[in-house]
């Protein structure tokens, strides 16, 4: 194994593991927002109960997001040294704004929201929930500020020795593709939470617990995370992921000619809807395709040509081709199912169903491991697409690993993150289970913690 | 000019990760030895639960701040300093990760484990920053294109090719060990009551005393590694207002923790602290890494520096984002002023 295999891999195991959290986090921290908002409209202490449950959860899935989240912003230095030297200056500012805008915020707020409830009014309660979601999704801008940047480099200039530097701030944070990024990608955390919100609830309606009224929160997690669920599963498509799929053909044609497994120039381009892409032969095996639609999707007419991968040299198309196009694949694939079941579990809410038909809350309890494959599918799809460039266009991938961190050393921290991780992806699952199956209810268990002396 | 302010504002970002989180790595190597049983270990953890990732943040938003304002040194260092640092994020996830567990699992046998891993990944942190420290100072074999790789360990011995660990920087590890462990004391006389409080308070004076030894070697083992150290003073005698202050400092400790006087005692080692540190730096300045392969080879100042534009611009948002950051820390910490309770509140 090369090294610059061993860094890849290295940094895509961790930042793969650590999206598993954010995720949650950020749409998790809407959610609530809406419950205590709920609470404070209608002065329902169940709302307030609800929203103290998930702000459990939340703040389990944060440490996990925190702790996997430390080596990240390491893992630039230590595994990419010689492409954080010539970049540092232009997304190092992101990266150094994330810290400094939004994790102090974050993490002040959210000690204030879990632990300061008996010493805060209703409303500054309120506020730091407002605070904590901000400080989230803040988070997730400038990170996703510093992604694009490498997708699509806007606003520098490139000195004599090679470095990068910034030439308008404004550009660099307001950079078209982190724009359309941003707006896919939270809508992305929504889905998730909206997801896990309402198995949540199919869950106990399906148990038959803490559905007496009184206390509701079978119903009320259902219809919440359904109606969330139902929102965010029709942006995600359209528009944000229409557009986002738009702005990648104009200006990373190799990486959607390989995304979609088109090998030759089309006029009239169809879409591959099932198949496997053979790079020997340059088509697709067992195909399905629907004709003229992917014309039509990029530039609006059934007429338009699209680029195909014979347009690039060889040197220049995304490597690992084939996982490119199956991680697309099971995005777009993922998105399609989560708008037909949103649509007919929201459908069945309306006409009062929602709560007795037991099949779709199977539907729904069983669903919810989903969005967090098709949000990691879609990095996958992000990142491999970005492919042989490291910064597009401008650097390659072979020329930003850190020389003198040799292949074995890296693959022993690999190794090592990878027992940890796998530890740590058991601990949360126990962890989380463990509260759900407790339920938000302060009758059903008495906290342990106040009585264990 | 930028150079200079730059150089000064990681510093500053530096030692208030040292101040901040400072504290509760001691509170975790402590808690340990200091609560006898679970209602007194749950208020010593209690003491540190609701600030302790706030403080972490100073670590990530000062390598961010390195990353954009020195992107040479942050890429040298990081990659040189591989596997100490790898090691260092392992055991800042187990500790995270073992403090939230215990709030949340009533896991019975399970919690002396989790308490001990959380104690030892507590300690060996101090240890391995204490250490990292000692490296910048002692200097790391620089090859001319500012990159090097260095091992754990070789022959202990410090020269052209050293390992992260030798003689001298096992002592820059125990200095930090004990100085973090006097000081999450010293927070603990503050936070908690009661028998715990009287242990706490008790504990001072056996690790002040460590101390004063620890310094004094690590001072006169500085100037024996790089001699070259002590040239800033000299030439701008004033500075040894320096030294100064980390005796002074050290000596209120004492005095005030034995009147009782617990915030001011804990302030008195925030200070300790932070012209040991100060101290440091001034001692490198202007080189940020010095090299043991010749001083043509030292990452210095001005060759690791940003371009202007970007530096000129981090620092607009830098002075209004840390405005804001200080003043919701500000906020937080007068909002848990007081003694921690081992109950209230516990199970979120
Ligand atoms: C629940 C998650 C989810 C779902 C259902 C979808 N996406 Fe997505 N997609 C993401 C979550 C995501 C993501 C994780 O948020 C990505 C990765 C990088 C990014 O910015 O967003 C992404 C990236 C991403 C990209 C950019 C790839 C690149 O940068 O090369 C495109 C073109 C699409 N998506 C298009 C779609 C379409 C057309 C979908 C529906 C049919 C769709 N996504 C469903
Ligand atoms: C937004 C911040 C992110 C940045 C700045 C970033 C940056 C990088 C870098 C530097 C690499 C290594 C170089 C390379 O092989 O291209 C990489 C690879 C990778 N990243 Fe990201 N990444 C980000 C987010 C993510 C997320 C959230 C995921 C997945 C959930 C992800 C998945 C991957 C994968 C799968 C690779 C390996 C690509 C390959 O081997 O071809 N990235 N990314
Ligand atoms: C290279 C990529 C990444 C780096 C360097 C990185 C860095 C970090 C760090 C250091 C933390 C801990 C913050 C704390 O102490 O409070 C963190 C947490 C977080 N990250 Fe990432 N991250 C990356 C990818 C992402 C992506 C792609 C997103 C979302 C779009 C994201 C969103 C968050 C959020 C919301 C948190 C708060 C904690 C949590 O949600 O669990 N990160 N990240």
């Amino acid at each position: 194994m090369t090294a610059e295999l061993i860094h890849r891999l290295h940094f895509a195991f961790t930042v793969t593991f650590h999206y598993l959290f954010p995720q949650l986090t950020m749409g998790l921290a809407l959610l609530i927002v809406v419950l205590k908002t709920v609470a404070l409209k209608t002065g329902d202490g169940e709302w307030d109960r609800a929203a103290r449950f998930w702000g459990r959860i939340f703040g389990i899935n944060f440490v996990f997001g925190v702790v996997t989240g430390i080596p990240m912003e390491f893992e630039f230095g230590t595994n990419w040294a010689r492409f954080s030297q010539l970049s540092g200056g232009v997304i190092g500012q992101p990266l150094a704004m994330e810290g400094v805008f939004s994790f102090f915020l974050e993490s002040a707020f959210l000690g204030l929201f879990l632990y300061g409830e008996k010493r805060l009014s209703k409303a500054m309660h309120w506020f730091s929930a407002v605070m904590v979601f901000l400080g989230s999704w803040i988070s997730g801008f400038f990170i996703i500020v510093t992604d694009a940047w490498m997708q699509h480099p806007v606003a520098f200039e490139r000195l004599a020795n090679g470095k990068f530097e910034v030439l308008s701030f404004w550009q660099l944070l307001l950079n078209p593709w982190a724009l359309l990024q941003y707006a896919h990608n939270m809508t992305g955390a929504v889905v998730t939470a909206s997801f896990v919100m309402a198995a949540t609830g199919a869950f106990y309606l399906l148990e038959g617990r803490f559905i007496e009224c009184g206390c509701d929160y079978g119903h009320i997690f259902t219809k919440v995370g359904v109606i969330a669920g139902l929102i965010s599963t029709v942006l995600i498509i359209f528009p944000t992921g229409d557009m986002h799929g738009k702005y990648v053909a104009r200006h990373q044609p190799a990486s959607i000619a390989a995304m979609e497994g088109l090998f030759k120039t089309e006029t009239g381009a169809g879409i591959v809807l099932v198949g496997q892409p053979n790079e020997e032969t340059g088509q697709i095996d067992n195909p399905i395709v629907v004709n003229d639609v992917l014309s039509f999707l990029i530039y609006g007419t059934t007429k338009a040509e699209v680029k195909g991968l014979d347009q690039f040299p060889r040197d220049q198309w995304p490597t690992t081709l084939p996982l490119l196009y199956y991680a697309y694949h099971i995005m777009a694939g993922l998105g399609t199912y989560f708008v037909l079941l949103m649509l007919v579990a929201a459908f069945m809410l309306w006409r009062g169903q929602l709560y007795c038909a037991r099949w779709m809350l199977w539907l729904l309890l069983i669903s919810f491991p989903l969005p967090y494959i098709a949000n990691t599918a879609g990095w996958m799809t992000a990142e491999i697409g970005r492919q042989p460039w490291l910064i597009y266009g401008l650097m390659r991938t072979n020329e930003g690993f850190s020389a003198t961190v040799s292949a074995s050393n890296g693959l022993f921290t690999l190794l090592g993150f990878m027992g940890l991780y796998a530890l740590l992806g058991l601990l949360f699952t126990v962890l989380v289970y463990r509260e759900i199956s407790n339920g938000p209810d302060p009758r059903g268990v008495v906290p342990a913690t106040a009585h264990a002396d | 000019m930028m150079g200079f302010l730059w150089f000064w504002l990681v510093a500053v970002m530096i030692v208030g990760y040292v101040v901040l989180d400072g504290f509760d790595l001691g509170v975790g190597v402590l808690h340990l030895f200091l609560a006898h049983t679970e209602a007194e270990r749950r208020a010593t953890l209690h003491s540190i639960g609701p600030v302790w990732d706030g403080n972490e943040v100073w670590l990530l938003a000062g390598g961010g701040t390195l990353y954009f304002a020195f992107p040479l040194l942050y890429a040298s260092a990081f990659s040189g300093f591989y596997l100490p640092l790898m090691i260092v994020l392992w055991l800042l996830v187990l500790r995270g990760v073992t403090l939230e567990l215990r709030n949340h699992l009533d896991m019975g046998v399970w919690r002396g484990l989790l308490d001990g891993v959380f104690g030892l990944a507590s300690a060996l942190l101090t240890i391995f920053f204490g250490a990292a420290l000692a490296n910048v100072l002692r200097g790391v074999p620089l090859q001319p294109d500012g990159y090097f790789f260095l091992p754990l360990w070789t022959n202990w011995r410090t020269g052209v090719n050293p390992g992260i660990l030798d003689w001298y920087t096992v002592i820059g590890g125990l200095v930090a060990l004990v100085a973090l462990t006097l000081h999450g004391a010293l927070w603990l006389t503050i936070k908690v009551s009661g028998g715990l409080e009287q242990r706490a308070r008790k504990i001072v004076t056996p690790l002040w005393l460590l101390l004063i030894v620890l310094t004094i070697v690590s001072l006169i083992a500085t100037i024996a590694v790089r001699p070259a150290t002590l040239n800033n003073y000299f030439s701008y005698p004033v500075t040894f207002i320096v030294p100064v202050g980390v005796i002074v400092s050290l000596a209120a400790i004492w005095f005030l923790n034995r009147k009782g006087q617990a915030v001011k005692a804990f302030i008195a080692s925030c200070l300790y602290l932070f012209f040991m540190l100060a101290g440091a730096c001034w001692g490198v300045y202007p080189t940020l890494l010095p090299a043991t392969t010749g001083t043509q080879n030292d990452i210095t100042l001005t060759r690791a520096l940003s371009g202007p534009h970007t530096l000129a611009v981090g620092l607009a948002w830098w002075i209004f984002g840390m405005t804001l950051a200080l003043a919701y820390i500000i906020f937080v910490y007068t909002r848990f002023r007081g003694k921690a309770d081992a109950h209230a509140e516990s199970h979120e």
